[in-house]
């Protein structure tokens, strides 16, 4: 194992992110403290409790995970994609590590960042509404596991991407709207029967209940279910990443 | 040792597009040497750099790094190899200093800050350590791409046109610490078009022209194999034209008619010169000095991309 290059990369990469360090940590603190606002004094007034926890409460595994799937495919593309389109990458490619190695730079970097804004935001949600974690040390388990995964699909689409502009595609085209559609914010049982089966289609309604479960004990879906999805979402992404190495597509020519 | 540090055997190259950069590419390059690799734009000069140095997948063929496969055995082929780059590509907000270490640690090799040290201080960098690299000039952004790829002391170094664009005091700069690289026993492989570059530095020389090498010599017998040479007469007084009589040597008068200079193949039987020594004394033209000069290596160079000459 080359340790010294993965921890090279992964210090230029978190080196990138203190230079935007207030502004990244704001952002999720502003948009928590909007969406308390919001929902939590607006909304949250008129439905008291969903499945016997409060609203208040209900929505911090679904803000956490919003911003955690944002963060990590922005932060696990952008890594990849910027020395592509600078012609730097040449270098980690003529250096002496492994497809591992290289992933693991760039993937570690990128689920580090997205794990402090996800606990920023649960540290943010605190100051509104008493919480109390059933589960913690699960909680934080599938919160990495999350955040790995989603990175890694960032990469992916870090190298698939031809422009900065197909970055941005995926992320706001389909994984937050179907974050919104995913129960983020309410219960799946709330909604009518068909809409309800239609709904169980979406993977991230299982990562939503998944970690809502660890916070406290009830979901829509049953926990282990949640965890098959997650982990089969994270193989996927793995396979991916291992073809994009072994075909060198869009790395090498 | 003389086995061979590089070996290149069979290396092919397609691209999607359907370019045939590199066509069956045998190539051995020797320790401690300095080679050139000699060829037009497009002649697939980076397509073979990129090839060895893991940036490019071969279509075809073999590189051995001092015996081993390249692809077998990567993490020794790319220790040892440092590359220099074509395109100018930095991170635009990395200082100097920071962009050098981490190449080093990319690499996997441990801090050595003297060692960092002396190469900015080779490359006249040591006192732009902490500026950023956007603010650098093309000239010292080049530098920097130099100390990056010394950063993990290969010993073997590409240089892929090192001097496009570059000001003669870098050039100079540049061939002083290729000189000195050599001696410290660092062999190195650079592409170029421009021809007094592979005359003044290379020891040996490759001629790549549509993606063939067509050839591989020493520098110095290439010059007398390939070379044309020239007699420069200085002639007691001027001309206003060449005579009518010395038509067949077809001479060049130069220098407002006080110097001729007759263009002859170095390796023929007969070089003609006796023959219009005879002729001019009987025209009663003297000349003062006379002397014969091999022709530049951008002569053969050019009259094998055009003429064929080997082909
Ligand atoms: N990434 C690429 N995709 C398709 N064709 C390429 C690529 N890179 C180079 N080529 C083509 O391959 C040939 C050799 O290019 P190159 O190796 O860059 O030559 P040189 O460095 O000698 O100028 C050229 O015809 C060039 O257009
Ligand atoms: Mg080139």
């Amino acid at each position: 194992m080359n340790w010294r290059g993965v921890w090279a990369i992964y210090k230029f990469e978190m080196h990138r992110f203190r230079r935007t360090l207030w502004t990244g940590l704001a952002v999720p603190v502003i948009t928590t403290s909007l969406y308390f606002v919001v929902f939590g004094s607006a909304i949250g007034g008129r439905m008291t409790e969903i499945g016997g926890v409060p609203y208040g409460a209900f929505i911090v595994p679904g803000l956490m995970m919003l911003s955690l799937f944002t963060e990590s495919i922005f932060n696990g593309s952008f890594g990849i994609h910027m020395p592509r389109f600078t012609g730097t990458i040449y270098e980690i490619l003529s250096a002496p590590l492994s497809a591992f190695e290289t992933v693991l730079g760039y993937v570690g970097a990128a689920a580090t960042k997205g794990l402090t804004v996800a606990l920023v935001i649960l540290a943010t949600a605190h100051l509104f509404v008493p919480l109390t974690i059933e589960h913690p040390v699960l909680m934080l388990l599938y919160l990495a596991l999350v955040a790995l995964t989603f990175c890694m699909f960032g990469f992916i689409i870090g190298v698939w991407a031809k422009g900065f502009e197909q970055l941005q595609v995926i992320p706001l085209l389909i994984v937050t709207p179907l974050t919104f559609l995913g129960g983020a914010f309410y219960s799946i049982d709330m909604l009518p029967p068909t809409w309800r089966q239609i709904t169980l289609f979406n993977p991230v309604v299982y990562l939503i209940n998944g970690f809502r479960w660890t916070f406290f004990g009830t979901a829509d879906v049953a926990f282990g279910t949640a965890l098959v999805a997650t982990f089969a979402f994270a193989l996927a992404c793995l396979a991916g990443i291992w073809w994009i190495f072994r075909t060198g597509y869009r790395l090498k020519a | 040792m003389n086995e061979p540090i590089l070996s290149i055997r069979g290396l092919r190259k397609a691209y999607k597009s359907g370019t045939e950069a590199l066509k069956a590419v045998d190539l051995d390059i020797h320790r401690g040497e300095i080679f050139a690799l000699l060829g037009p734009n497009g002649a697939g000069k980076t397509t073979l750099i990129s090839i060895v140095c893991g940036i490019v997948t071969a279509t075809d063929g073999v590189v051995l790094v001092d015996g081993r496969n390249w692809r077998d055995d990567y993490r020794h082929a790319r220790t040892r190899i440092g590359l220099v780059p074509q395109e100018l590509t930095t991170d635009a907000f990395e200082p100097v200093l920071n962009t050098v270490s981490f190449s080093r640690e990319l690499f996997g090799k441990p801090k050595n800050s003297a060692y960092v040290e002396q190469i900015l201080r080779d490359l006249t960098l040591w006192d732009k350590r902490h500026t950023i690299m956007k603010e650098l000039s093309g000239g010292m952004k080049r530098r920097v791409m130099i100390a990056k790829a010394l950063a993990h002391e290969p010993d073997i170094l590409f240089l892929d046109e090192p001097t496009a664009g570059v000001d003669v005091e870098l050039r100079k700069d540049m061939w002083a610490l290729v000189r000195r690289l050599r001696e410290r026993g660092v062999t190195i492989i650079l592409t170029t078009h421009y021809i007094e570059e592979a005359e003044e530095m290379a020891d040996r020389v490759g001629i790549i022209r549509l993606g063939e090498l067509i050839l591989v010599e020493e520098k110095n017998a290439l010059m007398q194999k390939l070379g044309r040479k020239e007699l420069h007469l200085e002639l007691a007084e001027p001309l206003t034209a060449v005579p009518a009589v010395l038509d067949e040597w077809d001479l060049k008068l130069n220098d407002g008619g006080t110097h001729l200079t007759y263009t002859f193949d170095g390796k023929a039987e007969r070089t003609g010169i006796p023959s219009l020594l005879a002729a001019m004394r009987d025209l009663g033209i003297g000349f003062k000095d006379l002397e014969t000069k091999t022709s530049s290596l951008e002569d053969i160079f050019v009259d094998l991309i055009h003429g064929g000459r080997i082909a």
